[in-house]
């Protein structure tokens, strides 16, 4: 029993990173209607930098929690602006091209500057040990990863549910032209959206910092998974995205404690599986298969 | 309030309006009558904006508004009820009315709009699309008429709607036309459009080949329904 709670908290700590890269994914999608295969990038990007700012300005993760989504945001408008913007026009195979040149060029440029070895990332001892909870005993870091990130979880699905800027993203999502024609200035949240979904990706990588290797590679892995979250829960879908994060967490620690060989291949069959019953994914909608 | 001069459309090579000349004044109703594919709902994407490979001249309300981006339009009082209704899934029926901003001081209170159309008070939560046809087309009418709008562009309101839901229409758009705003129908129903409308365009493979107005219009139906082919 302890031990399946323990791999539980474990899935669910993975799939928080999952769940909030995933997020950023859909929104960015929904809007721009461009996939970002720099998503995987941005989330090493998040986890090189806190490793960074900890080192040389010896800022803790707390800080890092609310710097780096900050920096990644900025980051993500000057991406915007300088590069995707162009894409909004084109065939969406110049809109992998793109955003998988751009993790080559990040990911070598990481390589170049800190090398191929990981980076070394202690979390607030806050959050280091475990913790007894009525005789589970749980690592307290996994804990607040999955806390935290509920926490962002609700918070952006209250922004888009309960404020006008939310009704403009899902307005623009489902049908952009309609938008337009009603009055709402699309184009003029298209570089905010786009830097907010990096911000995501970003705040994932911190999280993830004292939790995996840092490594200019580790998004690689990552991205492919990724993308399979978010087949699972229908591209474009936001609560899809989380659902599916979370899932594909605990699938991925489930089958590392009991089937090691088959953890990886495990996810890519729910994903099958779901195409199969569901072709748009567990929350997407119909027109998405078309 | 519109004057559209020598208008053409096309889509790639291929020319869907030809040297289209229309007139919608305030308080007017207008039709534009046409077989499918004869280029209206190609118009009223012109006309608001969101087809832009056009040359000729659109002006609103005095000013060119040919190379105006679309949601400029809608904010200088062009209001668009869309073909197939466009009702968001994803937003509620009051998001449906709140989410277009609004354009005049002859804008309506949610409240207006509830009691002229109380159906949509009682579904006010309810996602947009879960309402009926007739509702939804309500829902798509209300919406640009909160906005305040000085010309409504509506596509073929009446399509697939049960008689007593087309009377209903039928009546809004006389009270609209009442208060100075001014109205570009589409429709293919020529019995509906004579009981609204003071001037009717028949649109031809992309041409404007007559403009009638309402008493000719009436006198000529059996001809226009065996042009159009109904």
């Amino acid at each position: 029993m302890n031990a399946v709670l323990q791999y539980a908290v474990q899935g669910l700590a993975a799939g928080s990173f999952y769940a909030l890269a995933a997020l950023g994914l859909a929104i960015i999608f929904g809007v721009l209607g461009v996939v970002n295969f720099a998503h995987g990038a941005f989330y090493m990007l998040g986890a090189v930098t806190a490793a960074v700012l900890l080192d040389t300005l010896d800022l803790t993760l707390w800080w890092s929690l609310l710097v780096v989504p900050v920096l990644m945001f900025a980051f993500g408008v000057v991406v915007e602006r300088l590069l995707v913007q162009w894409l909004l026009r084109l065939d969406p195979l110049y809109n992998f091209l793109l955003t998988f040149g751009l993790t080559l060029v990040l990911v070598e440029l990481v390589k170049q500057k800190y090398g191929v070895s990981g980076l070394p990332y202690k979390p607030p001892k806050l959050l280091s040990g475990r913790v007894d909870l009525a005789g589970v005993v749980l690592p307290r870091y996994q804990l607040f990863v999955f806390l935290f990130s509920v926490a962002i979880c609700v918070l952006v699905w209250l922004v888009m549910t309960r404020t006008r800027v939310g009704m403009i993203v899902r307005a623009s999502t489902e049908k952009p032209d309609l938008a337009r024609a009603l009055g709402i200035n699309v184009g003029r949240w298209v570089t905010p959206v786009f830097g907010f979904g990096v911000a995501l990706a970003g705040l994932a990588g911190v999280l993830a910092a004292p939790f995996r290797a840092i490594t200019a590679d580790m998004g690689n892995n990552f991205a492919i998974i990724l993308f399979a979250v978010v087949v699972i829960g229908g591209l474009g879908s936001i609560v899809g995205a989380v659902v599916a994060g979370f899932m594909v967490g605990l699938v991925e620690a489930f089958g590392q404690a009991y089937a090691p060989t088959y953890a990886q291949i495990l996810i890519f069959v729910l994903m099958a599986l779901i195409i199969l019953v569901r072709p748009a994914g567990l929350f997407g909608r119909k027109e998405a298969t078309a | 309030m519109l004057e559209v001069a020598g208008l053409n459309a096309w889509y790639g090579e291929a020319q869907a309006l030809h040297e289209v000349s229309v007139r919608v004044g305030e308080g007017e109703v207008v039709t534009l009558v046409g077989r499918n594919g004869a280029g209206k709902t190609t118009l009223v994407r012109c006309l608001i904006g969101l087809h832009r490979q056009v040359s000729g001249t659109v002006s609103f309300l005095g000013s060119d508004v040919t190379r105006t981006p679309a949601h400029r339009r809608a904010r200088a009082g062009m209001g668009w009820v869309q073909d197939d209704r466009g009702i968001y899934a994803s937003l509620s029926v009051e998001e449906n009315l709140l989410l277009p901003p609004r354009v005049s001081d002859r804008a309506w209170t949610l409240k207006q709009v509830y009691e002229a159309f109380p159906l949509l008070a009682d579904r006010r939560k309810a996602p947009g699309t879960t309402l009926s046809g007739g509702e939804q087309q309500m829902l798509a009418i209300a919406r640009v008429l909160r906005t305040g709008a000085r010309l409504l562009l509506m596509d073929e309101p009446s399509e697939g709607l049960a008689p007593v839901v087309v009377a209903r229409i039928g009546a809004i758009i006389r009270e609209i036309k009442a208060t100075g705003v001014g109205v570009l129908l589409i429709e293919q129903n020529v019995k509906f459009a004579a009981t609204v409308a003071d001037r009717h365009y028949l649109l031809s493979q992309g041409h404007i080949v007559e403009t009638l107005d309402n008493s000719d219009f009436q006198r000529r139906e059996g001809e226009l329904l065996k042009h159009l082919g109904i």
